[in-house]
């Protein structure tokens, strides 16, 4: 493991999280490319035979203990701190989903080493190892290297196609043992996400709105918007937050992945976490008054300009176009 | 019970941002700040909870342009009391916001012992971690993110707090206290408070300031911004140009073009 690179296996409810395999295929490309191993570190409580499915690295590290059934931020990085104190390896790869929250930065400062979060990539420049980062919420890209090794990278999902991260063949499997003191943080319960009156999962055409909408007096016009194409309206976390639309109706890190035919954007700046939720939609449209937008960074057609005012036109042009096929 | 609230200020994405020149910063010359959207959540949680069980909130930020205006904006809407942090040098990295406030949670009279330290789940700038989490190891006290509900039990010595999951699924969590707590969102949305009443706070009350306190080492390994750029977005996305009219047509025959009109 020392020298190696290693990734964070998340598990969550009795699976590994699919972040983990996209973090796999990115360390096996890192790790090839330095002629180095690829290593994991699986924490969990009964969950051995998880490891199985890590055949991406060459090794994988399991320690078992009741309090890693969970990945209670402190806990979990001080198991990992433990594992890593005599095999350190040059970068350990955390990904960065609302599972493993804060577990990154925790052991960077329980190793004494740097930490670099936001990471959509990792690039090899004269054998040191640097991290391509998202900040500001999108807009702005950062090459960073730390001074020292192991750095602890937080990795954005989406950095690679998650199929590249799993494999057939079994790795190598370590157990480790740890000792960890009780923990002040305890789960008492989950509670299962309300089941909304549509599942957005199963639409073919989704209008989302954000922030731009500007007030819940504007649904309407998402609302017949969607009627015009068939779908239903979904929505970015501050419409949620604001009430204007119900949970079961957010896209995104906390809330759900979709993959629709045809994703529309009104007035969605393209954060990395909502972006998480919708990247892989067939068709995007973007509709931003703001030209730097991330959101057009993932959308196939943008358009600058103010939703309040294009929606209506766009809508009207689309029910002309449906009235003349219903006549031709 | 005392409430702490940690606050930073992030450069508000909504304006154009700006590389300095050296390439590997923000020009801040150009940026407008503002306070990190979850640390407003995180203060109005404080004050949701100071309603349900008389808490006092203090407000603790470290100083930046705007700074004082987001503090005298806490104490407008109910915060007894704020603290100003001076005396780091601008762009400083997260971690370093986290070493300072840490310091003077622990020497600036007043704040400690704290019951509950609040702050916000993550700022778009936090390139070298967490603030939470920073000064939960700082201090040695329990730490949980991603908080979007929060209640204390009567003895006031445990938290049950709620954090988010993937997919709409929230985790109930007991906390011990003194703790941590990252907010993503509290249970309502921050509250508006009108700016004569800002402005009435400005004349009446103070904002306490303290000299930040760092170990001289800096503290911990650095990472370190070789380049920095701003994202082209032109480069992925076909942009439609044209009056509203112009672009609906453009957009009906690509729509129309994949079978979804
Ligand atoms: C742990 C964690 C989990 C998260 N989970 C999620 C999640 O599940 N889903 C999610 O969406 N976010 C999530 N977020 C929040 C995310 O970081 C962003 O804050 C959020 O996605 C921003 O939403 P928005 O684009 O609607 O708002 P903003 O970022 O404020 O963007 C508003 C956009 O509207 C544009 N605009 C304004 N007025 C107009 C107009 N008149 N016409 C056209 N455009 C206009 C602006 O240019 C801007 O680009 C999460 C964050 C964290 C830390």
């Amino acid at each position: 493991m020392t020298g190696s690179i290693c990734v964070f296996a998340e598990q969550w409810r009795g699976s590994i999280s699919e972040a983990t395999y996209e973090a796999l295929a990115l360390g096996r490309e890192v790790a090839d490319a330095l002629g180095v191993q690829l290593t994991a570190i699986l924490t969990g409580s009964n969950a051995r035979e998880l490891a199985q499915t890590l055949g991406a690295a060459d090794l994988v590290v399991y320690v078992d203990h009741p309090l890693l059934a969970e990945t209670l931020p402190q806990p979990t990085a001080e198991a990992l701190a433990q594992v890593l104190q005599d095999r350190r390896p040059r970068a350990f790869i955390v990904p960065l989903t609302n599972v493993s929250l804060g577990v990154g930065t925790l052991l960077a400062l329980r190793l004494g080493t740097a930490g670099i979060n936001f990471c959509k990539d990792v690039r090899i420049a004269g054998g040191r190892l640097q991290a391509v980062c998202v900040m500001y919420g999108g807009k702005i890209e950062a090459t960073v290297e730390a001074a020292g090794e192991p750095v602890v990278l937080g990795l954005w999902p989406g950095a690679r196609p998650a199929e590249k991260g799993r494999s057939s063949r079994s790795p190598v499997v370590e157990e480790a043992t740890v000792s960890l003191r009780d923990s002040p943080v305890l789960l008492r319960r989950y509670v299962e996400a309300e089941a909304g009156d549509v599942d957005l999962t199963k639409q073919d055409v989704l209008v989302a709105v954000g922030r731009g909408i500007q007030s819940k007096d504007n649904l309407g016009l998402a609302e017949d918007l969607a009627k015009s194409l068939g779908g239903a309206v979904a929505g970015s976390r501050p419409v949620i937050d604001q009430g204007w639309l119900p949970l079961s109706r957010q896209v995104g890190k906390s809330g759900l992945s979709v993959k629709p035919k045809l994703y529309v954007a009104l007035g969605i700046s393209g954060a990395p976490e909502h972006v998480e939720g919708m990247k892989d939609s067939a068709l995007i449209v973007a509709v931003n008054s703001d030209p730097r937008a991330p959101i057009f960074n993932v959308a196939h057609y943008g358009i600058v300009a103010d939703v309040l005012e294009t929606i209506p036109v766009l809508t009207a042009a689309i029910e002309a176009k449906r009235a003349v096929a219903r006549h031709a | 019970m005392r409430i702490l609230v940690l606050m930073k200020m992030a450069p508000d994405v909504v304006e154009e941002l700006e590389i300095a020149p050296g390439g590997t910063a923000l020009d801040l010359d150009y940026v407008r700040m503002i306070l990190s959207e979850s640390d407003d959540h995180a203060l109005e949680q404080a004050l949701l909870l100071k309603e349900r069980h008389g808490a006092t909130v203090t407000a603790l930020a470290l100083d930046a342009p705007e700074v004082d205006d987001a503090l005298f904006t806490a104490l407008a809407k109910g915060a007894d009391r704020a603290v100003k942090i001076a005396g780091l040098d601008a762009g400083f990295p997260t971690s370093q916001a986290a070493r300072a406030m840490s310091q003077a949670i622990a020497q600036v009279p007043g704040l400690s012992p704290a019951d509950l330290i609040l702050t916000g789940v993550q700022a778009i700038d936090d390139l070298d971690g967490l603030i939470a989490p920073m000064v939960a190891h700082a201090l040695d006290l329990p730490y949980l993110g991603i908080v979007t509900r929060l209640s204390l039990d009567a003895s006031g010595r445990t938290a049950l707090a709620t954090k988010e999951y993937p997919g709409g699924v929230r985790g109930e969590f007991e906390v011990k206290l003194p703790a941590v707590l990252g907010i993503q969102a509290a249970e309502k949305p921050p509250r508006y408070v009108p700016v004569a009443k800002v402005r009435a706070a400005m004349k009446t009350q103070k904002i306490d300031s303290a000299p930040a306190s760092l170990p001289a080492d800096g503290g911990c390994a650095a990472a370190q911004v070789v380049e920095m750029k701003r994202n082209e977005p032109a480069g992925h996305a076909e942009m439609l140009d044209g009056d509203p009219e112009s672009v609906s047509d453009k957009l009906c025959g690509i729509l129309t073009g994949h079978g979804l009109l």
